[in-house]
């Protein structure tokens, strides 16, 4: 069970945004985490605490192919983005580290910045405690869910071999 | 099917593929460059494979940060470097290639009708020799560089129809712009795009890969021209292994079709912060500029350098503006030099650099300061892309971008000649 404050973002975050390319040659996740989103709001990642949730409306992480954009969402603590879209290979890139990502408009446009949420991954279920919602995003496909089951695509790949 | 499905089905061996579907894919060729290898690499060994699956199909291009920017680079890339060699692996690094995206079509390394999976967004650019090419990331490229397989899922295929002549001055760049302008950056949304028309009949190879590139920049998953005798004239060129050429079939179904008339375009320009963002040169003319960037995967290729060429000739750069102009590749920059491009540039006040990304992402060798605006050839306008959060980026064709290096304001082309 996922349960943290919400940070929220409009449209189109793009990965420059997410991780400027000053910074794509890092590594180490927790130091990608420094500079999360710095391009999009600079006071991100001081304020963000582990657990915590991000929430955008469409086409999150379009741009750049740069798989340290995730990981750098991942570094800095977050548990799961929740967006209205997600551009695709951002998408792909999260599900290969195992970073939980959510398509529900419906919570999106009904959850403000800082309202507590709880995410219940398995099922899908998106609580905003602070409103009293509940919301019901779409589940993965069984393709993609025993992607994320086996821990990422290189364990679902060595699996495979 | 569309050209899409039939790829993805024939390397996925099976008959028929539909939207949505999820496949397994055989994949022709994979590749990664300097600044998204290091964690493919470090992916790759964790899969406990050992050796690439055929390392005549595993490319490596030295592109981003090269000629080494830094000493972070420098050392990174000496891992790089020995992957390579330890693998044996088709390895591009300085002085050998140039940009990923305009060597690989230019070396004959990809053919119509084949699968091509890079670390790198813009990898879409081969739709345009009738490819199905898309970009993903480290780990991902690490699973093909190990098994030459990927799971895809099948996209649903948008049809865009360029109807009438092209008028003077307008390339490639400027059909994707007014497409993007159109149907926004997400229009696209993981679906492939077709681009068709008598317009894309008269553009040549190298605008056709402007396009394709920009896929992307609409969400695009892939971007792809039907293959004509343009298309087999240049693949002939460059490589003499066997290929398959995939039409339109005609039960192939469009989840929409979007029809353009060219016939009186004026150039696209793509204003701050978003490549969607988009309005004819004419209405942009009294914006200054400081920087001028002729170059990168979208416009770097030969063709990009004649139209730049042809303005700037016997002409000087405005004083208050840095014109850069970077070949794509080191067969770009030697043919520019034999066509006597290069003497224009130089006369004419621009800085000529060796084939990088260079400024397009940020990187180094044009990076812009506060409060300054830059017109690029480039790809994305992202805020901060090129440098300081505070500068803009407004992004044309070659043609536009070298009027405006001369005038220091944005300018149509004519206006110079
Ligand atoms: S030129 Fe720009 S867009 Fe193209 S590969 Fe290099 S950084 Fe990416």
């Amino acid at each position: 069970m996922i349960k943290g404050k919400i940070h929220k973002f409009g449209a189109n975050i793009d990965t420059d945004a997410i991780i400027p390319s000053r910074y794509a040659n890092l590594t180490v996740p927790a130091e990608l985490g420094q500079h999360c989103l710095e391009g999009a709001a600079p006071e991100f990642s001081q304020q963000v605490r582990p657990g915590d949730i991000i929430m955008a409306t469409t086409n999150f992480g379009c741009g750049s192919s740069r798989e340290v954009a995730p990981i750098s969402i991942k570094g800095a603590g977050v548990a799961c983005v929740v967006a209205k879209t997600f551009a695709r290979i951002f998408f792909r890139n999260a599900i290969n580290i195992a970073l939980p990502l959510l398509e529900c408009a419906e919570a999106v446009d009904n959850t403000d910045p800082g309202d507590e949420v709880q995410i219940d991954l398995s099922s899908g279920t998106i609580r905003n405690m602070t409103k009293g919602k509940e919301f019901a995003a779409a589940a993965y496909p069984d393709f993609l869910r025993s992607i994320i089951d086996a821990g990422g695509l290189i364990e679902y790949t060595k699996a495979k071999k | 099917m569309t050209i899409a499905e039939q790829i993805l089905a024939v390397h996925a061996g099976k008959k028929k593929v539909t939207t949505g579907e999820f496949v397994n894919i055989k994949v022709d060729l994979v590749m990664a460059h300097d600044l998204t290898a290091g964690i493919a690499i470090q992916q790759f060994k964790k899969t406990g494979f050992g050796k690439v699956f055929d390392p005549a199909k595993v490319v490596l291009v030295m592109d981003h940060y090269v000629p080494n920017k830094d000493v972070m680079c420098a050392t990174q890339n000496i891992g790089l470097r020995a992957f390579a060699r330890e693998q044996g692996i088709v390895f591009f690094p300085e002085g050998r290639g140039g940009i990923e995206h305009v060597i690989l079509p230019e070396k004959g390394l990809v053919l119509p009708g084949e699968v091509v999976v890079g670390a790198d967004s813009h990898t879409c650019t081969y739709g345009a020799l009738g490819a199905f090419s898309t970009g993903m990331g480290s780990t991902d490229i690490a699973v093909a560089m190990a098994t030459g397989e990927i799971w895809m899922k099948v996209p649903p295929t948008i049809k865009f129809v360029y109807n009438g002549e092209l008028p003077p001055w307008i390339s490639g760049k400027d059909l994707i712009l007014l497409t993007i302008g159109r149907i926004g950056v997400d229009g696209a949304l993981y679906s492939a795009m077709e681009f068709s028309g008598e317009a894309i009949s008269q553009l040549s190879m190298d605008s056709r890969l402007t396009m394709a590139n920009m896929a992307i920049e609409a969400g695009g998953k892939a971007g792809i021209c039907a293959v004509d005798d343009k298309t087999v004239a240049y693949v002939k060129e460059r490589s003499d292994r066997p290929f398959t050429v995939y039409e339109p079939e005609s039960d192939g179904q469009y989840a929409q079709v979007f029809e353009f008339d060219v016939t009186v375009l004026e150039p696209q320009v793509a204003l701050p912060h978003i490549p969607e963002n988009v309005r004819p040169v004419s209405a942009v003319s009294d914006v200054k500029i400081d920087q001028a960037v002729i170059g990168s995967c979208t416009n770097g290729r030969i063709e990009d350098l004649r139209t730049a060429a042809q303005i700037l000739k016997g002409k000087t750069i405005h004083p208050d503006v840095r014109c850069i102009v970077i070949p794509g590749s080191q067969q770009v920059y030697l043919d520019a030099m034999h066509e006597g491009l290069v003497d224009i540039f130089v006369a004419a006040g621009a800085a000529v650099s060796t084939p990088t990304c260079g400024p397009c992402v940020g990187g180094y060798m044009g990076i812009l300061g506060p409060g300054e605006k830059c017109i690029a050839t480039t790809n994305r306008n992202f805020q901060g892309r090129m440098g300081s959060p505070e500068s803009e980026i407004y992004l044309s064709g070659p043609a536009v971008a070298a009027a405006s290096a001369l005038t220091g304001v944005i300018t149509h082309p004519r206006e110079v000649m």
